[in-house]
């Protein structure tokens, strides 16, 4: 069964008209500036808000697994051991917990799905599926069913995705999809590795595939400073582009910060000196270069 | 930072904007503070003493206009092109000591109260006290209510059950049709001469009183040509001496067209917005009708005429923008009279509601929007004032341009226009038995209450506390704040064994309390058609002529009195609440519950958090909850709709609050759903504060499935952000959840764009705002999630969202 971490209705940033995005858990990438960390681990995971947490202890004592310890008034947890129960979720007097992921049945999200079909055949919106990574959940069989099944409902899909898993996996439901919002993260393999944690070979392949199929392509380019953002990777992305590849958009996503704090909430570290925008001018120079492919180039969504 | 949005398209602004002369007026009527006018219970008391016992009532009503048009204070504003006032000038307020006669200590409450206050001169004081009190105290109709009204009826209205709009002003809630502007005055009285000298004396046992009513209607257009006369000479007298060539060309135009207007029909678009302002002063002066008067399809109406006088070449666009600009300040100009006690709960503004409804549909079904139509969302882009409150109705036929332009409008955040929805309206004017070609003439009025225009006189008689009624049914009736026993003794929290026993006893309470407010507005019509007819009011609405019989009597062709249900959020929380924590999940027992509300849940943190937040509410698109709202909203509809009233229509329901849903919170203990005590109740049909939490669509789909066609208007408020509802994206997908929402029947919908105080209170309460959405960057998220260095950054930016 698939873990979702949310459900979000009146998304009208990603893909086409008033769509419901459903965000998948469980990511094979590790993006440095990834800013849904809660979306990398498949399995549900609590999250602590300390600017909520008064430190009064009722978690520790309530836990069934007894994970929680309270250590100089701040809840310690034990990963490894919770089971994500949510116990401490509905008895947290400060709501200061809360969990993110939960299980669902491929008919539990056809269901959620459907009911806003009204707002998508008046907006020409759908549904979208992203993540986390919605090509690398498993059993992708229960993907394919959902694809199918919306496709059967007559509900536009979107897939937002890195690209990143097999090309079998993106041949078997295109006929029920009607675009990809698809991400080059970087162009230059040592970089994407370095950044990512991956190879980028396999995404660059799928993508041409994808293309070479007639896939409905929106490309997507997080831009970082300094990492992923000079003129010579932009110049590469071109270069691939007017290599036979067809995408119908191209959307700059320029880094922000905004999922900062939800490291702390996961009781993780942030690298967050490394990263920073490009500054408008530079965007402008990059846009500048993507538009000599003919395809509309957009800041954003 | 982060780029917000995907604009990739900018739509060419319009080009318009205020001129000089529209700029000064408006400034003028923002700037003068409402003060109270006494002339007109002055000359009123001179009328009743010259003519009371020599004539009918109805024919002492008409007189009494007649004198007052004849001997008031008439001004010109300079720079002005749309003369008349209610009072002797902006923001005067003539008071109606027949309906309300002020004590001093009211008149001194109205001067010292920090808001909604009207200045009152010690010369006002001392008239009030020599002249109008020895004259009105023991005849004004608030009294004769008063005295007729029954003890149950009296505990409950004061224990906050249920208000009466009667109390302090006249039925009203009426909008005109495009009759004024084809017909003038004389020719109305020329209508009534027949209609005189048709009736039927030799058997009908009501001719005399017919006749009356009819030479009442007879000399109350004798009172507004007057009043015509008066400014036709006023201007010319003004020109005489004026020595600017324009203002003096002006007032020689005011005058000529007040040659003409409203004894005879309107020549020209300025002459027709003139016509609809004089009747407008006369409806409004005769007696104090709640929500004033509307001009309704205003654009539909005045269009032949700015269609003929373009064609001519004697009217540019400009200049009748100018015009709709100058009429535009007329509204604003009046403030509703001032309201005192419960009355000034309800309906806490000085806003007096008339409303105009652009777009929407011709009486032949075809599309309604017209040039005139894109003039008037200019104007209200231009004027930013809250009176007139200025609408659109959206059809199925309404161009997309129009809805995109009244969206863009709208998402500046002032709350104006709100969006009607036709095909609905339509449709719950025929299930209450209009003809099409009537139901197509129709609108909403008011707040969002339907009517058939010019054909209907469709009366609010009071809003009803629906949770209280619930709260009384939890305590055997009994009321623990105003320590009464109100309600029917059904049993107390422990006598309840399941969530249908609970049910029940509220249904019974709902009949209890509505065989009492009604059994008291049928008595409230009977006094208002003795003893407070308007003459004037009969006569522009139709068949009161040929009826001979009173608006407030029963002459108009359709007559429909509704009763406006509050608190269906709350209420539907409540229930849901009750059944899933203590009969479902059985988490605590009612009793317990009951016993935490009486304490406002003081030292119930656990059981306030189960409620609040651990429990199914309306407003998510979720079914438990939404399933227990239609059954408490079918339960009330059912149970006032079909009641007869005493004109011959029946009683409907509506589900509006005005204000009122802050004053029946304030009577309330805490509630089910872990609202506080003396919090305020659910607005409209919107979810309880903070109660969704799944965004607008969720929000629209949970409305929908209440039947808004079995209602006379529901009232629907959307928050968002100005960032969700920024750039081309979020402009059509405003427009396009629009289109869903009345696709699915929704009534009305209106839009509170967040401003930045708004977010600052939300920080600084973040439990009062669990539902606020906010544009982060590329996504959306809920405020209260945000960390506070994010929540300061969108705050600071929030300003800067709209160009």
């Amino acid at each position: 069964m698939p873990s979702v971490i949310d459900i979000q209705k009146y998304s009208i940033h990603d893909g086409d008209g008033i769509r419901t995005s459903i965000f998948f858990k469980g990511c094979p990438l590790r993006c440095a500036w990834c800013h849904n960390p809660e979306s990398q681990q498949k399995k549900p995971e609590l999250l602590w808000n300390r600017e909520k947490c008064t430190g009064c202890g009722w978690c520790a004592e309530i836990c069934p697994q007894k994970t929680i310890i309270m250590e100089h008034g701040v809840p310690l947890l034990d990963r490894e051991r919770c089971t994500g129960c949510g116990n401490c979720v509905i008895e947290c007097l400060e709501s200061a917990r809360s969990l993110s992921g939960e299980y669902k049945t491929v008919r539990q999200l056809l269901e959620a799905g459907e009911k806003d079909q009204i707002f998508y055949e008046e907006s020409g919106g759908g549904v979208t599926l992203s993540g986390g990574e919605v090509m690398a959940i498993q059993p992708f069989e229960e993907i394919v069913e959902l694809c199918r099944g919306f496709f059967e409902k007559g509900i536009s899909v979107f897939i937002d995705t890195s690209g990143f898993a097999p090309w079998e996996r993106f041949d078997s439901i295109l006929p029920y999809v009607t675009a990809f919002l698809y991400d080059i993260k970087a162009m230059d393999p040592e970089t994407h590795k370095k950044w990512v944690g991956v190879d980028n070979k396999l995404i660059l392949d799928n993508l041409r595939k994808l293309s070479a199929a007639g896939g409905d392509i929106r490309l997507r380019l997080p831009l970082i400073s300094g990492i992923n953002d000079s003129r010579e990777q932009i110049e590469a992305v071109l270069k691939l582009l007017q290599g036979g590849i067809h995408v119908r958009k191209i959307h700059l996503l320029p880094y922000h910060d905004i999922g900062k704090n939800k490291y702390a909430r996961l009781g993780r570290e942030y690298n967050e000196a490394a990263l920073a925008p490009p500054t408008p001018e530079h965007l402008e120079e990059l846009a500048e270069i993507l538009r000599q492919t003919g395809v509309p180039v957009v800041m954003g969504g | 930072m982060a780029v917000q949005t995907a604009t990739t398209t900018q739509r060419p602004k319009e080009v318009h904007g205020m001129n000089d002369r529209v700029r000064r007026l408006r400034e003028e009527s923002l700037n003068t503070q409402p003060r109270i006018y006494m002339e007109r219970a002055v000359l009123e008391t001179e009328a009743y003493e010259k003519y009371e016992g020599t004539v009918s009532v109805p024919e002492l009503r008409a007189l009494t206009l007649l004198h007052y048009f004849s001997h008031k204070t008439i001004s010109i504003s300079r720079g002005e092109l749309i003369v008349g006032e209610k009072g002797d000038g902006p923001q005067s307020s003539p008071t109606f000591p027949e309906l309300c006669c002020h004590t001093l200590e009211d008149m001194h409450v109205m001067n010292d109260r920090e808001l909604i206050n009207f200045t009152v001169t010690q010369e006002d004081l001392k008239i009030q006290e020599e002249k109008i009190i020895p004259f009105w105290e023991k005849r004004s109709i608030r009294r004769r209510i008063l005295d007729n009204m029954s003890d149950e009826w009296k505990t409950a209205y004061e224990c906050g059950i249920f208000t009466e709009f009667m109390e302090q002003r006249g039925p009203g809630h009426t909008v005109g049709s495009e009759k004024i502007y084809l017909k003038g005055f004389r020719e109305y009285q020329q209508d009534i001469h027949k209609a005189m000298e048709a009736l039927d004396v030799l058997h009908d046992p009501n001719a005399l009183r017919r006749r009356e009513q009819l030479k009442a209607m007879d000399t109350a257009c004798e009172a507004v040509i007057v009043l015509g006369q008066r400014y036709a000479a006023l201007a010319r007298e003004m020109a005489e001496t004026e020595t600017d060539p324009q203002w003096k060309a002006d007032l020689l135009k005011i005058a000529e067209n007040c040659d003409v207007v409203p004894a005879h029909k309107p020549q020209t678009f300025h002459q027709a917005l003139q016509m609809y302002w004089f009747v407008h002063l006369a409806v409004t002066s005769e007696l104090n009708p709640w929500d004033s008067y509307s001009p309704g399809r205003l654009d539909q109406h005045v269009y032949p005429f700015y269609r003929r006088d373009t064609e001519a070449g004697i009217l540019t666009r400009e200049g009748a923008l100018e015009l709709l600009e100058c009429l535009w300040v007329k509204f604003n100009n009046q403030p509703a009279p001032p309201k005192v006690g419960i009355t000034l709960k309800e309906s806490g503004t000085y806003t007096d509601f008339a409303n105009i409804n652009t777009g929407g549909i011709a009486p032949d079904g075809t599309n309604g929007v017209n040039e005139v139509s894109y003039l008037i969302l200019d104007c209200m882009d231009d004027m930013k004032l809250l009176q007139p409150s200025s609408n659109v109705q959206i059809s199925r036929k309404t161009p997309q341009k129009f809805l995109l332009r009244a969206c863009e409008i709208s998402r500046k955040g002032w709350g104006q226009p709100a969006f009607y929805n036709t095909e609905a309206i339509v449709q719950e004017l025929l299930a209450a038995g209009k003809t099409l070609e009537d139901a197509r003439r129709g609108g909403t009025s008011g707040c969002v209450e339907t009517g058939a225009f010019g054909n209907e006189a469709y009366i609010l008689t009071g809003y009803f506390n629906l949770p209280k009624i619930l709260e009384l049914t939890l305590y055997n009736g009994y009321d623990h704040v105003a320590h009464k026993q109100l309600g029917l003794q059904l049993g107390n929290a422990e006598d309840f064994h399941s969530y249908e026993e609970l049910l029940e006893a509220f249904h019974k309470q709902i009949d209890y309390f509505l065989d009492i407010k009604v059994k008291g507005s049928n008595i409230i019509e009977k006094i208002y058609a003795e003893y407070m007819p308007v003459p004037f009011l009969s006569v522009i609405t139709n068949d009161c002529i040929s009826k001979g019989m009173d608006y407030n009597a029963g002459g108009a062709r359709y007559n429909t009195s509704y009763i406006q249900g509050v608190g269906i959020g709350t209420v539907t929380d409540c229930l849901s609440a009750i059944k899933y924590q203590v009969f479902d999940q059985k988490h605590f027992t009612l009793p317990e519950l009951t016993d935490a509300m009486l304490h406002d849940f003081e030292g119930q943190p656990r059981m306030l958090k189960l409620v609040q937040e651990h429990s199914p509410k309306y407003g998510n698109d979720d079914d438990y909850a939404d399933d227990i709202m239609k059954s408490v909203f079918t339960y009330y509809q059912k149970a006032v709709t079909g009641r007869p009233n005493m004109r011959g229509g029946m009683y409907r329901v509506n589900m509006l609050p005005t204000t009122c849903h802050v004053y029946f919170g304030e009577v309330m203990l805490a509630s089910a759903n872990g609202r506080r005590a003396h919090k305020p109740v659910s607005e409209g049909i919107s979810p309880e504060k903070g109660a969704d939490t799944n965004g607008p669509t969720a929000v629209v789909k949970s409305c929908a499935k209440m039947d808004h066609l079995q209602t006379g208007g529901t009232l629907l408020n959307q928050k968002f952000t100005p960032s969700v509802v920024a750039g081309e994206q979020g402009l059509q997908q405003m427009a396009n959840l629009i289109r869903a929402y009345f696709a699915m029947d929704g009534h009305h919908i209106q839009f509170n764009v967040i401003d930045r105080q708004t977010l600052l209170d939300a920080q600084a309460h973040p439990e009062e705002y669990k539902d606020l959405i906010v544009r982060v960057a590329g996504y959306s998220d809920h405020f209260r999630n945000l960390s506070r260095a994010l929540q300061d950054e969108i705050i600071a930016r929030t300003e800067q969202s709209f160009s």
